[in-house]
């Protein structure tokens, strides 16, 4: 997957992310490759534990010793983030890629005032303003996540958590970052507040035409936002390609499973029950991360590796019988 | 990373089996070692120092007063003649076990209490922390004092007894707390939903991840029980005739020793303490990083 | 901007008197409980001591009035209380007719100037070294800086005053080994005066700061590594925030707060462990007074130092918790 668009805002390269640990290296990201066009919202989706947020630290280089990033480029606008020097590397942060995280509920410093918050990203970036200035700039930002300007004032522990989340919107597109990556940016919150952010997310995308990454388990909210997904298992990504699709026509076994098992309040459906169990993901066994769940695994699957293949324009799958 | 699955599985990380033998002396706690090292070597000072020399040195007037360092009094003398050497041989273990006993009692009490306090929660709970934290900001060496100084001469053991009085805070606080967090994991619900009473909880479930704190907090409470021994005695109250390297220094500091340039009489004894108290600092430690390995790894962190 | 409501402050208060009360208690209730009759042989000496002084007999008699000696121990405990309501605690036994609250008010000014200077230098020097050991983990330069600290910290203070003693004062002469000034100076407002009591106070103050550093050292760098790893220090980081900045108002301001707690606990040994730095130096402070109080058995001393020096923490505590909130907005003074 290495076309070189002029379109594309961040473009991975063979990523690979591993931590060491007392009985062997865990590899949280194996290979991952994929590209973010501008101005599109791509989705990373994939169960727990199945290193999408590993994905999102080490596009940003946030990964924390003992883990590191063992190979692999991630090319922004240009730039391989992962060969910068820590002051470049700064200076591009938060300016051209912003983050939101996934605890927003714990994201944000305890000790300082929310419109204090806000405002330091923007001037350790160089934007000198009077305080007047800077302050209504702040609330300029808490009024776009639809924030009353009484928040500007208060403390991290007197925001409800979709306040707080809305607070981590503001603060993310505070410079106007080419792409945003949002990690399960709803995931905390009940379905009502989620309905709020995921707005607050449409309009900011309608808005300032940011590009974004959005990472997530929930297929069914996904699906209201994106314009393409990937799918993504055990450190790897399995498939890739626009919303439509993957929920008309999913090929990877794993895409299915997942797509099949969204409830649906139109039909009754049985519970699909996943057999097999998870990867260890210390001591794979070679061939494809999914040979232990998927319903038709053959030879070729238990001993060589998938590679993610185009199967139709913006279609790519990751699997020997698709 | 947790699994898909809903019954608590093992986390690969922490729950590893032990690494085999070659692979722990790789990761070996040098400090640890250390630690014990040194308490060993005071430890056979103290015993096996006693079956080679013989009590004679430390009777009254057995060799000339205040004599410096020489062939037959390798530490020399204090005012009384007694040979300095064997006072500190004979003196080791009485220090030893004031430490020990009041430590012990402290943390058997303390972590009692503590677990209680965290398990159950509630009135129960408000109570005993309340004690505890006052108890802990209280200079408790003066008010051992003021017991002290109205019980005149005591035995090793009362001495210990009222040590330990002030040892049981600490202890019960740490193990309290680890109790509050352990009291909400899933599992110990999983435990009381399954029928096990509460003794079984915590005698199965939360004792076993708990040692870790209550052995640091003994080895910590043995500390604080000679500190506060020690501390007693130089201010000549406590156990006023049993010879304890402590008592030594307070003999030593009446007869203005200090000021004398006898410094043979009370450096030997500083410096055993201090390297006793070196050794137990070691180990504890060491065993806090083992009941919170978050701390040897930030230690290691810059790899 | 004042939210001073009732619960936190009150609780506060209410522990405070708590503490001074049960203490001043315990000293009514030890030696009346004690073998022998400890109060007979307070008065005996005291009558011995008034020999020798003009209207010593009526003092003693005084004396017997207000504590209602002849009186039932419940008055007895009462009038007691309200002695030390007023900071009466009698006459010193060993340096009759001098009231032990003179004695206490002489000593006082030395104790207190050598615990805040070395409590406000150790705090501040500990807590710096432990952010930054944290901070900068692995880095060689600082791990050599703290780790004498950490040995240190093992050593009690009056072990490590008396190593000093012997190495800086037998040794090198570079320090007195005790006193406040050289024998037979006067005390004065000179600049002489002044820098020869400080001269003489670096050997007790080093002792104590050496070996408190090592302490907060530890304490702060393990809440700086639990801080380090938090949600709010990832955010920080990728918002591209100077290092510096991370490092003080993200990190280091949010691990101080459990630290200022512990300073508070820690008080009550710092107290005991200077006294016993005063004796090696005979440095004269309260804690000197204690030791002397205790060698010629003056009990009504020894009570009123107890007293006093569980008072003095008490109050810093106190003072400490008030501060608090103000420093940790999740905490009001409204809260339960």
């Amino acid at each position: 997957m290495t076309d070189n668009h002029p379109r594309v805002v961040l473009d991975v390269e063979n990523l690979q992310v591993q931590y060491p640990t007392a009985l062997g290296d865990i590899v949280a990201c194996r290979n991952v490759s994929l590209q973010v066009y501008r101005g599109e919202i791509l989705g990373l989706v994939g169960e727990s534990g199945c290193g999408k947020s590993t994905l999102a630290m080490a596009i940003m280089r946030l990964i924390q010793p003992p883990g590191r990033i063992v190979q692999g480029r991630v090319v922004l606008e240009g730039t391989d983030l992962l060969s910068l020097k820590e002051g470049r590397l700064r200076q591009m942060r938060w300016q051209q890629i912003a983050l939101i995280p996934q605890g927003a509920m714990s994201s944000l410093n305890p000790v300082m005032r929310i419109g204090e918050q806000i405002a330091d990203g923007m001037r350790a970036h160089g934007v000198e303003q009077s305080r007047g200035q800077m302050d209504n700039r702040v609330l300029d930002l808490l009024a776009a996540v639809g924030l009353p300007r009484s928040v500007h004032n208060m403390y991290p522990h007197e925001l409800s958590g979709g306040m707080k989340q809305r607070v981590c919107i503001a603060m993310a597109i505070s410079l106007h970052p080419s792409l945003i990556i949002a990690d399960e940016p709803t995931s905390a919150l009940d379905v009502v507040v989620q309905r709020l952010v995921i707005q607050t997310l449409m309009e900011i995308r309608q808005r300032l035409n940011v590009s974004m990454l959005l990472i997530g388990h929930d297929m069914g909210l996904q699906a209201q936002l994106v314009d393409r997904i990937a799918v993504m298992y055990a450190g790897r990504i399995m498939e890739v390609a626009p919303v439509e699709e993957i929920f008309d026509s999913p090929l990877h076994p794993y895409t299915r499973l997942l797509v099949e098992s969204i409830p649906s309040i139109k039909e009754r459906k049985p519970l699909r029950v996943t057999e097999g169990l998870m990867l260890d993901l210390r001591d794979p066994p070679p061939g494809c991360a999914f040979q232990l769940r998927c319903g038709q695994t053959s030879e070729i699957c238990r001993s060589i590796e998938p590679p993610l293949l185009q199967v139709a324009p913006e279609h790519y799958v990751a699997c020997h019988f698709c | 990373m947790a699994s898909t699955s809903i019954f608590p599985q093992k986390d690969p990380v922490v729950d590893a089996p032990r690494p085999g033998a070659r692979r722990i002396l790789g990761r070996v706690n040098w400090s640890l070692v250390l630690g014990i090292g040194l308490l060993l070597g005071i430890l056979l000072f103290g015993t096996a120092g006693r079956l080679l020399v013989s009590r004679d040195g430390m009777k009254l007037g057995a060799s000339d007063f205040a004599a410096p360092p020489s062939r037959q009094n390798p530490l020399g003398t204090d005012t009384a003649g007694r040979s300095v050497l064997v006072m500190m041989i004979y003196g080791t273990l009485p220090t030893l076990t004031i430490g020990l006993i009041a430590g012990g009692v402290g943390t058997i009490v303390g972590a009692s209490l503590g677990l209680i306090a965290g398990y159950y929660g509630g009135p129960i709970d408000t109570v005993l922390h309340s004690v505890a934290d006052i108890l802990l900001g209280v200079p408790s060496l003066m008010v051992l004092v003021v017991f002290a100084s109205y019980l005149g001469d005591m035995s090793i053991v009362t001495m210990s007894a009222i040590i330990a009085f002030f040892a049981w805070p600490w202890p019960a606080r740490s193990v309290r707390s680890q109790t509050l967090s352990m009291r909400e994991l899933a599992y110990v619900e999983m435990a009381k939903l399954s029928g096990c009473s509460d003794l079984e909880i915590i005698f199965q479930e939360l004792m076993p991840n708990l040692l870790p704190y209550i052995a640091s907090s003994f080895v910590r409470a043995v500390s604080q029980g000679i500190m506060a021994s020690v501390g007693l005695q130089m201010l000549g109250l406590g156990s006023l005739t049993l010879i304890t390297l402590a008592l030594m220094l307070s003999n030593a500091f009446s007869s203005a020793a200090l000021t004398r340039g006898l410094w043979w009489w009370w450096l030997p004894s500083t410096i055993v303490l201090t390297i006793l108290f070196i050794a137990l600092f070691l180990v504890t430690l060491s065993l806090d990083e083992a009941a919170n390995p978050r701390l040897k790894a930030a230690r290691r962190g810059g790899e | 901007m004042s939210r001073i409501g009732t619960s936190y402050v009150v609780r506060r208060l209410l522990v405070f008197f708590f503490v001074i009360w049960a203490t001043a208690s315990v000293n009514f209730l030890v030696p009346r409980l004690a073998p022998g009759d400890p109060m007979a042989a307070t008065l005996a000496r005291l009558s011995m001591g008034s020999d020798r002084v003009e209207d010593g007999a009526e003092i003693i008699e005084q004396y017997r009035e207000k504590f209602g000696l002849d009186q039932s121990l419940a008055v007895q405990y009462l009038k007691y209380l309200g002695a030390v309501a007023r900071f009466d605690f009698g006459y010193s036994l060993a340096s009759f007719p001098s009231r032990v609250m003179e004695i206490i008010g002489r000593a006082l000014p030395w104790t207190v100037g050598l615990l805040l200077t070395t409590t406000i230098i150790s705090f501040a020097l500990g807590i710096l070294l432990g952010a930054l050991v944290a901070w900068r983990s692995g880095e060689r330069f600082v791990e050599f800086l703290a780790a004498p600290f950490i040995v240190l910290a093992a050593i009690p203070y009056y072990l490590l005053a008396l190593l000093l003693v012997y190495a800086l004062s037998f040794g090198l002469h570079l320090f007195p080994s005790g006193g406040t000034t050289r024998i037979g100076a006067t005390m004065e407002w000179s600049l002489p005066c002044i820098l020869d009591i400080l001269h003489h106070s670096i050997l007790p103050a080093l002792s104590i700061i050496l070996s408190s550093i090592g302490g907060r050292m530890i304490s702060m760098r393990s809440m700086m590594v639990k801080v380090m790893e938090s949600d709010y220090l990832t955010l920080a980081r990728a918002k591209g925030l100077p290092d510096g900045r991370v490092f003080l108002w993200y990190a280091a301001r949010n691990a101080i707060l459990p630290e200022i707690t512990t300073l508070g606990i820690s008080l009550g040994f710092v107290v005991s462990g200077a006294t016993l730095v005063e004796v090696v130096f005979s440095y004269p402070g309260i804690g000197y007074q204690l030791y002397r109080a205790i060698g010629n058995s003056d009990f009504n001393l020894i009570q009123g130092i107890t007293l006093i020096m569980v008072i003095s923490v008490a109050t810093a505590i106190l003072v400490l918790d008030l501060i608090y909130p103000r420093l940790d907005p999740r905490i009001t003074y409204t809260d339960k």
